[in-house]
């Protein structure tokens, strides 16, 4: 499995982080490398394992579905990078 | 008394409670050595006002009788902790000028017994490297240096700027965080001791994520003793993290006894690494000769899946950041980049996340997205949780069979040069790690204890691993394994 230019900029899309046209080509071999070493597993017999998903064998906690939190609009706004009339400001999304 | 920075956190509070110093000279006296300490960069935000107003309140609490172990301590926070109205950026771009409403459960516990925050320490950005070189405060500097050569070495990371605070008396004790080895490693690498204790003992609330099932919080000291009574502050049960245990936390010190005869330890052959400088294979010899001279009987043990435990990790951690840091979209909090006329928000993300995001975060989220993506989930994702499953299955196989403890190297080498990994490639810097990752893929505590110095004269530390839970008793071990090393090298003040 082999990463190439194109496929560098369709992950750094889907991340998106901008990466310059000029700097795909050795980010793509920086995969390559991260991968060549991550196609090791390849050699490991996993038939019949369970993928894990808690490393504790632990049932999440449930709590009762209330309100615990809240009313703290300005807290919330308080490191927002441009914050206007009680929202978070961007961009227009839509037309 | 002069020096009092130089003291540790049982020593410190024993002089309290006889009242022969009080929490402000403690405090006074490291602030004074964390400003005569710039050239190693370790502390990156002071915050000396609320030092001094917490050291008063200490000295009146410690007068009048409620002084609990910590209670007047000076400590360093590492940046990746969110601590109330001062800045907490995980060392990274994208955060900068957070100031946080909320402190976390960890560094909120350890303030309210009384302990003392010098202030924030730098690290690795967002906890992702292995010598605090990619952090955008610039590198932490280790204290230590190769006999008289004046080249600087990393401080190891990712907790770079808590092991060289501690390492160079800037500061009593300060906390770590250790995803794949990231307080072990540092630790062995500036002569101090290190624990992640197991995962669901310290609550991950208010901490700075990476990877969120590999993410422990845990002490960095100058001792096993100071290592015992500072986790017992950190740890214990929060309804606000959905992981953490409930489980009752126990007086750790009163644990330190120093027996260990007859207790199981169990060497691992898959950490007979090829290529290994001989210095470190003598050093694990020498700790197994130790252990057994303590009366602990040696087990010669199998974990068939260790050398899968780095490739399974950098799947597993860049795919659980990928997820973790898709929060940083310029909206919210931290930095957004200036936009041109025209971009909408899909530019704003794209550049604030280039802009914000270092090198080895933006390699590590995109290969985190690289592995999660249609079509490559099952091959790489599903893959590496399975092996996971292989890797804990391991430890539980020997603990299952009776053994105690696992004793093995901390790190495959001593301290390396600032820079001098520059040119090699990823995966290089990634095998630092390779024997602590194991104990984060299982979920186990693990210490790192330093017991002597390679041919430069640095610090070089062995790796203890313990039962889930168990933290007493690996502590414990821990205790036995210092007493028999006598490790008291420190560096010299060329700072």
């Amino acid at each position: 499995m082999s990463i190439d230019k194109d496929t560098a900029a369709r992950v750094a899309k889907l991340a998106r982080i901008k990466v310059e046209e000029d700097a795909l080509p050795a980010l793509a071999q920086e995969f390559n490398t991260i991968l060549g070493f991550i196609e090791q597993l390849n050699e490991v017999d996993v038939e019949g394992v369970e993928p894990m998903t808690s490393v504790t064998p632990m049932r999440l906690k449930r709590r009762e579905d209330v309100v615990t939190d809240g009313s703290q609009q300005d807290k919330v706004l308080a490191n927002a990078p441009d914050a206007r009339e009680g929202f978070f400001a961007v961009p227009k999304v839509v037309e | 008394m002069s020096d009092l920075n130089k003291l540790g956190l049982a020593e410190a509070r024993d002089l309290l409670r006889k009242g022969e110093t009080t929490s402000v000279e403690l405090t006074e006296s490291c602030l004074k050595a964390i400003d005569a300490a710039d050239a190693l960069n370790t502390f990156v935000h002071k915050t000396p006002e609320i030092a001094m107003e917490r050291a008063k309140a200490a000295d009146a609490r410690i007068q009048a009788g409620d002084a609990p172990s910590m209670c007047g301590l000076p400590i360093g926070i590492k940046d990746l902790f969110c601590t109330k109205g001062v800045a907490s950026q995980a060392a990274s771009g994208i955060l900068e000028g957070f100031t946080p409403e909320y402190e976390s459960t960890v560094s909120q516990q350890l303030a309210d017994a009384g302990s003392v925050m010098l202030g924030k320490l730098n690290m690795d950005e967002f906890a992702m490297g292995s010598s605090n070189e990619t952090s955008v405060y610039g590198n932490a500097v280790s204290p230590w240096r190769r006999g008289n050569d004046d080249a600087e070495l990393t401080p190891g990371g990712s907790s770079g700027g808590s092991a060289s605070a501690v390492s160079a008396d800037l500061c009593l004790a300060a906390t770590g965080t250790d995803t794949g080895g990231s307080i072990r490693q540092p630790a062995a690498f500036t002569g101090i001791v290190g624990i992640k204790p197991t995962y669901g003992r310290c609550s991950r609330w208010g901490v700075v994520a990476f990877a969120s099932s590999l993410d422990q919080a845990g002490p960095m000291t100058k001792s096993v003793r100071d290592a015992a009574i500072m986790l017992e502050t950190m740890c214990g049960h929060d309804p606000k993290d959905s992981t953490s245990v409930e489980l009752a936390v126990p007086n750790f010190e009163a644990m330190l006894t120093g027996d260990i005869k007859g207790k199981k330890i169990g060497i691992p052959k898959e950490y007979h690494m090829d290529g290994m400088p001989d210095e470190i294979e003598a050093l694990w010899a020498e700790g197994r000769a130790m252990l057994k001279a303590a009366g602990a009987e040696l087990v010669d043990i199998s974990l068939p899946h260790t050398k899968y435990a780095l490739p399974a990790y950098y799947v597993i951690a860049p795919a659980e950041a990928s997820s973790n840091l898709a929060r940083y979209d310029g909206v919210r909090f931290g930095h957004r980049a200036n936009l041109a006329a025209g971009d909408g928000i899909t530019e704003m993300y794209e550049k604030t996340r280039a802009e914000g995001f270092g090198h080895e975060v933006q390699r590590r989220v995109m290969i985190g997205t690289y592995v999660l993506s249609a079509g490559f989930y099952d091959a790489y994702y599903n893959r590496a949780r399975r092996v996971r499953a292989l890797i804990k299955k391991d430890f539980d196989d020997v603990f299952a069979a009776g053994i105690d403890a696992i004793l093995t190297p901390a790190t495959p080498s001593a301290a390396f040069g600032l820079g001098e990994m520059n040119d090699e490639d990823p995966v290089k810097m990634y095998l630092n790690d390779v024997f602590t990752v194991t104990v984060n893929l299982a979920g186990l505590p693990g210490i790192s204890v330093p017991t002597g110095v390679d041919h430069q004269g640095l610090p070089l530390g062995l790796q203890l691993i313990g039962r889930p839970w168990e933290e007493g008793d690996l502590l414990n071990t821990a205790y036995a394994l210092e007493n028999a090393a006598g490790f008291v090298a420190k560096p010299g003040k060329w700072w």
